[in-house]
């Protein structure tokens, strides 16, 4: 029977993620997306211990692991050595956390985008430092509660709005940009495939929801990828050549809606639940607008 | 000097080491611009864009990523150059672990140079110095020539099956960086005769796919493989005697091993120094032998490995001796200091002082060194700052 996702696995069974980690999917249906041929730069994040210890593997392609702010320049350095040897045919893949990524691999990561090597930087995005014990990262959405911005008796709880990567990453003009979450595998899968048809640097934030460090049933780890989605909490946005596209959720959900999804925003009261669908509703209108330019 | 199937060119230290890179065959460069360093990786991008090399340099945004850059391309099994001073190598200073627990034989150039504040781009040896556990062997030149050479041996000396360590090859700021000098420059097919092609054991390969890097639990080899370093470091020594001689067969140009010895015979007091220091230190104990006074020179050309056995050797009949730091580490000595009298420590009685000189580019001069000999004669031991104004 003919499926609209590649069968080929290169995702073995046996790694040592949490029960409903969103993280391993995403790994899942990139590497399915791009076959064999692939090799992966992962920084300090949880994609560095879910393979398990040396000499366990789980993925059936070479991956190198890297410190914390090296993803950026590590995949510069695959890329150029692969195409020296005249192996241009690789898919050289940065795979890396949101901390890795939106605060101490930003610069690296902005580094290699301008200087154009022909690479893939994958965000797997669970809004927070969730391998080292869930604390704020600067893609953590205002309202979370993490171990660095606890709610005791001060409500500490992230003030801040999330810090959006791939929005940088289309400011800065990165050739080709999109987001994506793990609910809706055929569009991961489909951009994915879509990036590879350009020859430069592309970069693609998926939203890896983390029962762990959101606190929601790890059963229901599609759900909650779905609802961000449907919330407008993380909107999916393809941006190629200049053009920019932004899908629109079948049946929209409320912010309200999809932090009572979770216990991370439990302690929210109706006021911040309204500053952050006000945000929301902000960033929807000039995502909007950028699809009309 | 022989000078075989060579041409002769007056040029700077970082000329040199640019046209030693060139020699190497490298295949890809990283690097960030940093002063002094600069002229090396300007002069290497001029190569390039003259086809006088066939690599690719790519500039990126920090020295972090110069090394994650270059980390990466030697595991793709591609030879791989850097360059660095200062600041810039501290800033690297976690890719300089992850590249040596990597087992990749990366050569860099460090052009020495202080540390701020304040900003100081002048010469001083903190920088590495600050850098010795780090895994890369060490090696501090005194010429031009030798720095050009000690690059190109490098390669082979990193590459060799034993050691698998990465090499990083020191010239002083400005008093070689910048300054011209007569400068040999080999045939290609002499260089290519001592140097085979690059050639891994492993690189990143699709039909063998394998991690580079996975954790390691208290219980598994972690330890092991940190203690490999350990033993492979010590072996290195050996292959560096090794390859300096074959150097010297082919090449025609011998710098003996580990440490250079200058006038150590029978000398009373051996001055032990590194760097351009040590050819001031040579032409005092050539002026002081001739006034009857005994003084020595042993030039240390690679701290690591540390010549610890050649040191205890070249030290044993000396009444005094007397090491010059360009580097401190507060609160305890200079670094070299503290190093050689962990060397001698249970094997000799001798005295040693410690003679912190030259930080921030301040001049070692001669009445310098005279003045570190009289100290020593006068039983002078501890850590002496040498040539400190009173009123600063």
């Amino acid at each position: 029977m003919p499926t609209s996702i590649p069968e080929q696995e290169l995702m073995e069974p046996g790694h040592t993620a949490c029960q409903g980690c969103g993280a391993t999917l995403a790994m899942r249906y990139v590497l399915k997306a791009l076959g064999k041929k692939t090799v992966v730069s992962v920084p300090a994040s949880c994609w560095a211990v879910i393979p398990g210890a040396m000499p366990n593997r789980t993925l059936d392609i070479p991956m190198v692991y890297t410190p914390f702010a090296a993803t950026g320049a590590s995949i510069s350095g695959l890329r150029e050595a692969l195409d020296i040897r005249g192996d241009s045919d690789y898919n050289v893949v940065g795979f890396a956390g949101d901390g890795g990524t939106a605060d101490i691999g930003l610069q690296s990561l902005s580094g290699a985008m301008e200087r154009g090597h022909n690479v893939f930087y994958i965000m797997y995005d669970n809004e927070g430092y969730m391998n080292t014990g869930v604390q704020r990262s600067g893609s953590t959405p205002y309202g979370a509660e993490t171990t660095t911005t606890p709610v005791g008796l001060d409500r500490n709880f992230k003030k801040q709005q999330k810090k959006v990567v791939a929005d940088i990453m289309m400011a800065q003009g990165v050739p080709y940009v999109a987001t994506a979450t793990i609910a809706y595998p055929e569009d991961l899968i489909r951009k994915v495939q879509n990036a590879k048809k350009v020859n430069g640097p592309k970069f693609i934030q998926i939203l890896a929801p983390c029962p762990t460090g959101w606190y929601y049933p790890p059963e229901k780890t599609i759900g909650v990828s779905r609802m961000a989605v449907q919330s407008r909490m993380f909107p999916l946005y393809e941006y190629s050549s200049g053009t920019f596209r932004l899908t629109r959720p079948s049946k929209p959900v409320t912010v309200r809606e999809y932090v009572q999804s979770q216990k991370r925003f439990s302690h929210m009261d109706e006021d911040e639940i309204r500053t952050l669908q006000e945000e929301v509703d902000r960033r929807w209108e000039s995502l909007l607008e950028k699809e009309t330019h | 000097m022989r000078e075989i199937g060579s041409k002769t060119s007056i040029m700077t230290g970082n000329e040199a080491v640019a046209e030693g890179v060139r020699l190497s065959k490298v295949g890809f460069i990283s690097a960030y611009p940093i002063t002094p360093q600069t002229t090396i990786v300007e002069k290497l991008a001029e190569m390039v864009a003259n086809r006088e090399i066939s690599a690719r340099y790519v500039e990126v945004e920090s020295e972090h990523s110069a090394m994650a850059a270059v980390f990466a391309s030697e595991i793709a099994g591609v030879r791989s150059y850097t360059a660095t001073s200062s600041q810039g190598l501290l800033y690297m200073h976690e890719m300089l672990h992850w590249v040596a627990g990597q087992r990749l034989p990366i050569v860099m150039s460090v052009v020495n140079r202080a540390i701020g504040p304040p900003w100081n781009i002048w010469s001083d040896q903190s920088d590495s110095m600050n850098q010795k556990d780090t895994g890369w062997i060490q090696v501090y030149s005194e010429s031009n020539q030798e720095a050009m050479d000690t690059l190109i041996m490098g390669y082979r000396i990193a590459e060799d099956s034993g050691v698998m360590l990465p090499f990083m090859s020191m010239e002083d700021a400005f008093i070689l960086s910048h300054t011209s000098e007569q400068v040999a420059i080999p045939d290609q097919e002499l260089v290519d005769e001592f140097l085979p092609e690059f050639r891994l054991g492993f690189k990143v390969d699709s039909d063998r796919p394998m991690g580079y890097g996975s954790y390691s639990t208290p219980d598994g080899p972690f330890m092991e493989l940190k203690k490999d370093m350990m033993e492979s470091m010590w072996k290195s020594a050996n292959v560096i005697k090794k390859v300096t001689r074959e150097f010297s067969e082919i090449l025609g140009r011998d710098y003996g091993g580990l440490i250079e010895e200058y006038m150590t015979e029978g000398a009373e007091y051996i001055l032990i120094a590194s760097g351009t220091v040590a050819s001031t230190a040579k032409y005092v104990a050539g002026k002081l032998r001739a006034d009857g006074r005994k003084v020595g020179i042993i030039r240390i050309r690679y701290f690591r490995p540390f010549p610890a056995e050649d040191i205890v050797r070249a030290t044993k009949d000396a009444a005094h001796i007397g090491v010059i730091d360009r580097s401190v580490s507060f609160g305890s000595g200079g670094t070299v200091f503290n190093e050689i009298r962990a060397a001698l420590y249970g094997r000799s009685d001798i005295p040693v002082t410690g003679f912190v000189a030259g930080i921030g580019g301040r001049d070692v001069r001669e009445e310098d060194i005279e003045e570190m000999i009289n100290l020593m004669a006068a039983g002078k031991e501890g850590t002496v700052f040498i040539n400190t104004r009173g009123d600063q």
